[in-house]
């Protein structure tokens, strides 16, 4: 569904060239969960915006669905570390946002019954007609993740979405996420700053080395599903792959950083 | 701390301070003359101010009528001018560089030196004032407009960019609209500044208005005419900014709270 091939992204800033990415070569199956880690900064975001059609990358071909990404997609969506909500707009008429920007050719009042239905799914059933401003951070990341499912994306690329929630929001989210992925047989590239949250949620986890970002190690993920942060977070097997993947995180650490330490 | 409370929050509390403070303004002067008997050709009383407006009431109203479409037209021409332009700046920093020193320069002409030019080139008629008036709003409009174009998060424009919305889209559906809060804050301040550049345009030359009221009630040594005139003037002000503040409620709501 995804394919990148030797993709890397170069940035030219005013306080010189900064290499986000290089040599990236992933190729993320229909229907698969996979979860990013990787120190803050090493291009987990680039990433992203990059298989979004939101950069194009410096070298290195980005492929979805089989045609080479010069553009966003319309079946492609994208879900920001922060809410991205429009003020003005209230929590329905954001959900509705993307089938607003699509146009004419979407059937309008089926999509406002999907909407309450999403909103109904996370908890929010009764606030449709709130401004943002009277959500809390939580709620307005919920509203966040209806309007990235409204339009019935085949591919989600998700940049830490959860990371603002508490842990059993958090929990109830992912596993409703887990969800929705089956249901709608969505591909799922998802970032986040949690080891156990990469485990528990992907089919393969993708381990990132920090400046530039290369591929460190992908790990296979074997646990049956449906998973949960709650009570399989304590299983042995996530246990153990996530302590090597700290170990693998850490490692980086060590190698690159002592210079900047003060 | 109830009182404290019902004070602050309290709608009626909201609009009974602000009488409150005026009565209060109102009871000094008239203490101050009093007490240090100031004669009334120096300063008059409130009542003799009062009066005044009583003795004339249609032709003061017709005068204030006359200042108020100056104001009006020549904020209003403010906003269509300055609108476009600030748009125009914001789309192309060429044109910012290209436009910005001649505005800062033109702003920073003390409006009072045009004034006579304008009473030559255009006469005593409406005309003048209402140049005047769009000179010294245009520039808090048009700065307040970039300004609030260039404040749209980095995050909701590439939003709109991933949901693949097209250059209008992105303007009207999120810039335009996330610049409105900013656009008031540039108009409350030009509706005052309007007032005052009406007054500046009567003064120096006209045949109607308030600013020509208070001019010709100097030649008389009329003070409390002017007194009058000056109470119609600021009462004129306040009506239009608190106008202008309704209307950003009903527009904005969402913008109240975030400030
Ligand atoms: N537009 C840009 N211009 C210049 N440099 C950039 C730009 N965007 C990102 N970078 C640089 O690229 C590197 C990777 O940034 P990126 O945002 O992808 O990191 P990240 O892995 O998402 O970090 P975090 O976990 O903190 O979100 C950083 O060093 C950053 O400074
Ligand atoms: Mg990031």
């Amino acid at each position: 569904m995804i394919k990148l091939d030797g993709v890397g992204q170069v940035f030219e800033g005013r306080a010189g060239r900064v290499q986000a990415l290089d040599g990236i070569d992933l190729h993320v199956q229909e229907n698969e969960f996979v979860t990013l880690i990787g120190r803050s900064g090493c291009g987990k975001s680039t990433l992203l915006r990059l298989i979004a059609g939101l950069l194009p990358p410096t070298y290195g071909g980005v492929a979805v669905a089989g045609e080479p990404v010069t553009a966003p997609r319309r079946d492609v969506s994208f879900m920001f570390q922060r809410p991205a909500l429009l003020p003005w707009r209230s929590v329905l008429s954001n959900v509705m946002l993307p089938v607003e920007i699509s146009g004419g050719d979407l059937d309008r009042k089926k999509y406002v019954e999907r909407a309450h239905e999403l909103l109904e799914l996370v908890g929010l059933d009764g606030f449709e007609r709130r401004l943002p401003h009277e959500l809390s951070g939580g709620m307005q990341q919920r509203v966040s993740l209806c309007r990235s499912l409204i339009r019935r994306p085949k591919v989600m690329l998700m940049d830490e979405p959860f990371s603002a929630l508490d842990a059993l929001t958090r929990t109830e989210l992912s596993e409703e996420l887990q969800r929705i992925q089956m249901e709608l047989a969505t591909t799922i590239v998802f970032v986040t700053h949690s080891i156990e949250e990469a485990v528990v949620l992907a089919d393969r986890v993708v381990v990132l080395t920090p400046r530039p970002g290369r591929l460190r190690e992908v790990v296979e993920i074997d646990i049956p599903r449906p998973r949960s942060l709650g009570q399989n977070a304590h299983l042995t097997e996530v246990a153990q792959i996530s302590a090597h993947l700290h170990a693998l995180l850490a490692e980086k650490q060590a190698e690159i950083r002592p210079v900047d330490a003060r | 701390m109830t009182n404290r409370s019902w004070l602050t929050t309290s709608r009626s509390a909201a609009v009974l301070l602000p009488i409150l403070g005026l009565v209060a303004a109102i009871a000094l002067w008239w203490l101050a003359i009093v007490a240090f008997s100031i004669e009334s050709f120096l300063l008059p009383t409130p009542g003799a101010v009062a009066a005044k407006f009583l003795e004339q009431p249609g032709y003061l109203l017709q005068q204030t009528w006359v200042s108020f479409l100056e104001t009006i037209l020549g904020f209003g021409l403010a906003i269509v001018a300055g609108v476009p332009i600030a748009l125009l700046i914001v789309r192309s920093v060429i044109l910012e560089r290209l436009v910005y020193p001649l505005l800062l320069a033109v702003n920073a002409i003390p409006k009072i030196a045009i004034a006579p030019l304008l009473v030559v080139w255009w006469g005593f008629g409406q005309l003048p004032k209402v140049l005047m008036v769009l000179l010294v709003c245009f520039f808090p409009i048009v700065i307040s407009t970039a300004q609030g174009m260039k404040s749209t998060p980095a995050e909701l424009v590439e939003l709109l960019r991933s949901l693949k919305a097209g250059k209008a889209q992105e303007f009207f559906k999120l810039r335009l609209i996330y610049a409105l809060p900013q656009v008031f804050t540039g108009l409350k301040v030009a509706i005052s500044l309007a007032v005052i550049g009406s007054v500046i345009g009567e003064f120096a030359g006209a045949t109607e208005g308030l600013g020509y009221v208070i001019t010709s009630s100097g030649a008389t040594a009329d003070v409390a005419l002017a007194f009058a005139a000056i109470a119609l003037l600021s009462v004129m002000s306040i009506i239009l900014f608190y106008g202008l503040v309704l209307l950003e409620h009903l527009l904005l709501p969402w913008a109240q709270e975030t400030r």
